[in-house]
């Protein structure tokens, strides 16, 4: 006791404790980076005119709003998709189950380019699409896959699909981090099991899904540019394409590196929302804050 | 031999008809009999794992029973009943059962993403249809019952575990139950707060709410309880008055839970 009102009376004077190897540490990684920095800027092999040229072409500006919009729709399609699965894969029923994790295996277990290149190539498979009413000659409709699947369709179906796979297991993961009690209490004011779903659950579980989703949509922003094997004119399709024309390759690259880095960090602000959203009622310091009010508050 | 003895008034509440349950081998309840009338508290008294708690998630169905019937009004509780043959209900018309049933849990169950208000008008604007403005009304009326009025916009994590049972039984209110289950409420809340929820539960009595209470309290019950029963291994021991079942047990389990617990 003495001690302490000793302690808090008095400042502590004392000289602070030095890490002189962290500074050399810290120095030499810096002057490292400084010259690697140094010999790309002052390299004759990159043109920065031409750099400049093209980072705000039109053209470029073109791929990067379509990589935009690939990566939102997809995104969209393979959510709501991958709660599907989810749902199915904590399903009672056993068929449910092994459709949603063999789904999940398959998209998970192929390489997404080899995905891509399946949906372009769905034409070989299917000539044409046809909708007909089972065991008459009534046609609906029919028409070749090529045009009722552009390489667009194609592009966004493969990577929502895949997409999906992933996502499932995430939004799996929040379901199950949810407390079952929370059900119960659902169930036991007569509320629908869909219902709890929707307004008990999930809000709680985007929690926990919101930050691994978020790392998702920056990976499903750089997977777009695969979309280049099927032709979808995309930022990093619509760069190779200039560049195997003036031959500036590594100036179209440096264009569209800064343009996927400038669209990861604005697509990282609607996640900031999100948490924060959805985070309501859970503040960890709340949760600290209530333990410690309830020994000295009391009511 | 276990039917309730006390207000032999109308149709009883809730009639529990030779329970059982099992889990896997394990036979939680065995045959339990009971019937609650309209208005009656009734509260069930036993050794952890006696089945007291299974019995009372059974009532509303949030488990399934393997035998016998439980009916709560005219419903029986899970299934219909068409000449001799049982049909297991539809988890919609469930829910339709347990709207007139409401539940209090140990580990209160409050949303934590919603606030003490948003968690009682939840169920009535989004299972009765109520309109907000009337359901918000409702539940200003209701936290202030419970004494929680001013804490309508806070959420669960900023309330006291008492403060959050009470909060969670204005949300069972909310939906106008008929009959009320609680499942041992204040076991899980520290020793001073306990008071301030056995309080509302006692006036909940009084206004003639029919209640089904899972507790250790027994000065509670003695005060409170129009009927005791005391349950042990899946079966009803012994039933009666708190006075008979209290203070003069003719059971030889009875009397040591109850020298245990005293």
């Amino acid at each position: 006791m003495a001690n302490q009102e000793q302690a808090g009376q008095h400042d502590i004077v004392a000289k602070p404790l030095k890490h002189p190897w962290r500074l050399v540490a810290a120095s030499v990684l810096a002057m490292l980076l400084g010259a690697v920095v140094w010999s790309m800027v002052t390299s004759p092999n990159i043109r920065k005119e031409v750099i400049a040229q093209y980072l705000f072409d039109p053209l470029i500006l073109q791929g990067a709003g379509l990589t935009v919009w690939l990566t939102v729709l997809s995104m969209v399609i393979a959510t709501i998709w991958a709660v599907a699965l989810a749902v199915m894969k904590l399903s009672e029923n056993r068929l449910l189950r092994v459709i949603a994790t063999g789904y999940i295996e398959f998209f998970r277990g192929t390489p997404l380019l080899l995905q891509i290149v399946f949906w372009g190539y769905l034409g070989i498979i299917y000539p044409s699409i046809v909708v007909q009413i089972p065991f008459t000659n009534l046609v609906l409709f029919n028409q070749p896959t090529s045009i009722v699947i552009s390489s667009f369709s194609a592009g966004l179906i493969a990577l929502s699909l895949n997409e999906a796979a992933y996502a499932a297991e995430i939004v799996r993961a929040g379901i199950l981090s949810v407390d079952p009690g929370q059900a119960e209490a659902a169930k036991s004011l007569g509320m629908s099991s869909w219902y709890t779903m929707r307004r008990v659950v999930l809000p709680q579980a985007m929690r926990v899904i919101i930050p691994p989703m978020g790392n998702e949509t920056i990976s499903m922003l750089k997977s777009t540019s695969l979309l280049q094997v099927i032709a979808v004119a995309e930022l990093y399709t619509t760069a190779t394409q200039i560049s195997s024309q003036n031959l500036a390759q590594i100036e179209l690259l440096v264009v569209a590196a800064f343009w996927y880095l400038v669209m990861n960090t604005i697509l990282g602000f609607p996640q900031r929302y999100l948490e924060k959203r959805f985070g309501r009622g859970f503040t960890r310091t709340n949760a600290l804050v209530r333990t410690r009010k309830v020994a000295t508050n009391g009511n | 031999m276990a039917t309730s003895l006390s207000k032999a008034k109308s149709e009883p509440m809730v009639r529990a008809l030779a329970v059982r349950k099992s889990y896997g081998s394990n036979e939680v309840l065995k045959s339990i009999t009971l019937n609650v009338q309209q208005g009656e508290v009734l509260c069930l008294l036993g050794p952890s794992g006696s089945g007291k708690s299974t019995f009372l998630r059974c009532i509303n169905h949030l488990e399934g029973i393997d035998g016998g019937r439980i009916y709560v009004g005219d419903d029986l509780m899970g299934y219909r009943n068409q000449g001799d043959v049982l049909y297991e209900l539809h988890p919609k018309e469930i829910a339709k059962q347990r709207q007139r049933i409401g539940m209090v849990f140990q580990r209160f169950n409050l949303f934590p993403h919603l606030t003490a208000l948003e968690n009682v008008i939840e169920a009535p604007v989004g299972v009765a249809g109520i309109p907000k403005t009337e359901a918000i009304a409702k539940a200003q009326a209701l936290l202030a019952r419970v004494g929680l009025a001013e804490k309508a916009d806070h959420y669960p994590s900023q309330l006291s575990g008492g403060q959050q049972q009470r909060v969670a039984i204005a949300r069972a209110l909310a939906m106008e139950p008929e009959l009320m289950l609680f499942d041992e409420p204040t076991s899980a809340l520290d020793p001073e707060l306990v008071g301030d929820v056995l309080d509302v539960m006692r006036d909940l009595a009084k206004s003639g709410m029919t209640m089904i209470v899972v507790t250790h309290e027994i000065g509670f019950a003695r005060e409170v309880a129009d009927t005791v029963v005391f349950m042990d291994q899946g079966v009803v021991v012994e039933a009666g008055t708190p006075k008979q079942v209290l203070d003069q047990p003719q059971q030889e389990r009875t009397k040591a839970f109850l020298r245990s617990v005293l």
